[in-house]
């Protein structure tokens, strides 16, 4: 009995290490659940979009086991490695609205960057009083736009923008979205701008600049990470906005969220045309969300301060 | 109240002139009248008064622009420093006013009107008609009914949001991987989520939910058949878009708390289910109360996934206000009715959240 043991662990820590352990595999297998839950989705629709009919209709997931893939989706959007150079009229479509979504959603978004940054420094850091309105009155003002849905603007700016040949256009979207983005911006820029010290300006003025030039010089540079983090957010929000563009665009200005839902409808579903097209859909901001995570949470984590 | 002093104080000496003000003064008043000479002989040409004016209202909307531009400047030549600060609100505010309440005041004015944009006849006024047939409408009323629940909804949604959180936030590997994988969904946009999820993934033959369904034992799964099913369906790809937002903002919030406090509560014996209720729950409270809030505004403009996955169906059953009205529009293109539906959704929205950010301020502060 030479490997006998002298020490035992006492039942109490056998049973305490149990209950860790247990305790570790309830809590991963919770977060790999829904991990699944959270890329499933995009998984599938990655998928489907390589995936021929009976695929489909067997429902075939894993590529190379189930199935064998095939560039078929990717081809009917003109996308796929033999058809890429050659002329596409699904693919001028495609491409044609994407940069429409850019035009619109980074246009959007910088309007609404710049508006809203001096507009939120400016609360920061002076009273105002216009009329009976003070600063708490213009916050507010700003922040109450939130509530107002789209739907009570979407057909008084439809028969408006009619009038000022602005439908159909990305100006006319651009606009609209600039205000529905505007009061997240400067929820999240207000934030970031009382966080900075004022001695940093008020040094900067002693040093002869002017409140603007202070503005431009020293603020602006600290408070980048916090707009970088408010475009994103208005970035995402506007790409992925839907009502107002199958409202006021047409032909010229759509963008693609409403190319992804017109082609549902008719004669039957492509399904892997559809994936294809969802899949490029989301691509841009399924990269953003990987590289830029830190951004977008530094943004809705301070949008939560007050 | 705050002080009346400003944070940033600055003293400088100005001098303006009269000249500089009388110039400041020409240039607001030049350039609205530029804009009231546009205005007004488009008014008339449309009409038919004159005989020259423009194709469309375009060179109006620039006149405006100007005006703004010439009306921030101004500010700057007449009160000088103060100016230059007020410049800093001014465009914002101009801009919102312009965009928010022009169009809101015009869509009162359109609310009480019968005015369909494919007829030649134009707009009549017709008081409160709109009003009667609102009234009559069950699937309005339908759609106010579902827009409650959908709204109760977010109370799993922050219960799952919650839990989530606390996960991430517990001595976890792979942490980041988790949270990136997490905030995924509220990437996507809604309308390739309706689509991914709500017609491939469900899709009742072949949909890969619906063959776990079928193979868990439900023999015939239909997931838009029953108007409760159906409205269930949508309050799920909803929270799936959704929960990643609030998970964020409560996680920001259990990061914020200061580890003392829980060290406090484990050395005084509290187990941890006591620690959670006794001592994070209520330091949560107003982050809560905060996501909470804005879940619901964001709710409140849910229309896209209805839009393209039910369009409202079965029987207007999975209807929210917004694809309710943005239907109407489309199968009638009456913009009156479909206006004074939203002015009422509106003045619902406002009372609402009134009396619940009353409800919640009352509840809060007893206990401070």
């Amino acid at each position: 009995m030479s490997d006998s043991q002298i020490f035992h662990d006492s039942e109490m820590d056998l049973s305490h290490r149990a209950k860790w352990l247990t305790k570790r595999v309830a809590i991963y297998g919770v977060l790999i659940f829904w991990t699944i839950i959270c890329l499933f989705p995009i998984y599938w629709t990655i998928t489907t979009s390589f995936k021929i009919a009976p695929d489909v209709m067997q429902g075939n997931m894993i590529p190379w086991v189930d199935f064998e893939p095939r560039w078929k989706g990717w081809k009917s959007l003109g996308l796929s490695p033999n058809t890429i150079f050659t002329e596409s009229t699904v693919r001028d479509e495609f491409i044609k609205r994407f940069m429409n979504s850019i035009k619109t959603s980074v246009g959007a978004s910088t309007l609404a960057l710049i508006l809203g940054s001096c507009a939120a420094y400016g609360l920061s850091r002076f009273n105002y009083r216009f009329g009976f309105m003070r600063n708490s009155d213009i916050s507010f003002f700003f922040l109450s736009q939130l509530i107002l849905p789209p739907v009570v603007l979407a057909l008084p700016f439809l028969v408006l923008y009619k009038k000022f040949a602005l439908l159909d256009t990305s100006l006319g979207l651009i606009l609209l979205y600039t205000l529905t983005v505007l009061p997240i911006v400067i929820w999240i820029m207000r934030d970031q701008f009382s966080a900075i010290p004022v001695e940093l300006e008020e040094a900067a003025l002693v040093d002869g600049l002017s409140v603007w030039g202070a503005f431009f010089t020293i603020i602006l540079p600290i408070a980048l990470p916090g707009m970088v983090a408010a475009f994103i957010l208005a970035l995402v929000l506007t790409w992925n906005e839907y009502f107002f563009a199958a409202l006021l665009t047409s032909t010229d200005a759509k963008t693609l969220p409403v190319m992804v839902a017109s082609q549902t409808g008719s004669q039957g579903i492509n399904w892997w045309s559809m994936a294809a097209l969802s899949a490029a859909a989301i691509f841009p901001l399924v990269v953003i969300g990987v590289v830029l995570e830190r951004f977008i949470i530094k943004g809705m984590a301070s949008g939560s301060g007050k | 109240m705050t002080a009346q002093v400003d944070l940033l104080h600055v003293v400088t000496t100005d001098n303006i002139t009269p000249r500089r003000i009388a110039l400041g003064r020409t240039l607001v008043w030049g350039s609205a009248g530029i804009l009231l000479l546009l205005i007004a002989t488009q008014a008339l040409f449309e009409n038919g008064y004159l005989s020259f004016g423009f194709e469309n209202w375009r060179p109006v909307l620039y006149a405006y622009v100007f005006w703004a531009v010439c009306f921030c400047a101004s500010q700057v030549i007449i009160r000088g420093e103060q100016g230059k600060r007020a410049l800093f609100v001014l465009p914002a505010v101009l801009f919102v006013a312009s965009m928010v309440i022009f169009p809101l005041l015009f869509g009162l004015s359109i609310a009480f009107s019968d005015w369909n944009l494919a007829s030649p006849d134009g707009r009549s006024f017709n008081g409160l008609d709109n009003v009667r047939q609102m009234w009559a409408d069950p699937f309005y009323w339908n759609a106010l009914k579902n827009m409650v629940y959908y709204t109760m909804a977010i109370l799993v949604e922050y219960a799952i949001a919650f839990g989530l959180a606390l996960l991430l936030n517990s001595q976890i590997r792979a942490q980041k991987f988790f949270r990136v994988a997490f905030l995924m969904p509220l990437m996507l946009s809604p309308v390739a989520v309706s689509w991914m999820v709500g017609k491939s993934m469900l899709e009742v033959r072949f949909g890969p939910i619906a063959r776990l369904a079928r193979w868990i034992g439900w023999e015939h799964p239909s997931f838009f058949g029953t108007p409760e099913m159906a409205r269930t369906m949508i309050m799920v790809m909803d929270a799936w878009t959704f929960i990643p937002f609030m998970m964020i903002m409560i996680l920001a919030g259990l990061q914020a708390i200061p580890k003392e406090v829980q060290e406090a509560a484990k050395v005084d014996g509290a187990s941890a289910i006591q620690a959670f209720w006794q001592v994070v729950f209520p330091l949560m409270l107003p982050i809560s109360i905060t996501a909470v809030l804005i879940r619901i505004i964001f709710k409140l403009k849910l229309a896209d996934i209805i839009i393209t996955v039910t369009s409202g169906g079965p029987g207007g059953a999975t209807d929210s206000v917004t694809s309710f009205i943005f239907r109407e529009y489309r199968d009638r293109s009456n913009v009156g009715y479909g206006t004074l539906l939203a002015m009422v959704y509106l003045v619902v929205i406002i009372i609402a959240i009134t009396i619940f950010m009353k409800l919640v301020d009352r509840w809060m502060n007893p206990r401070y």
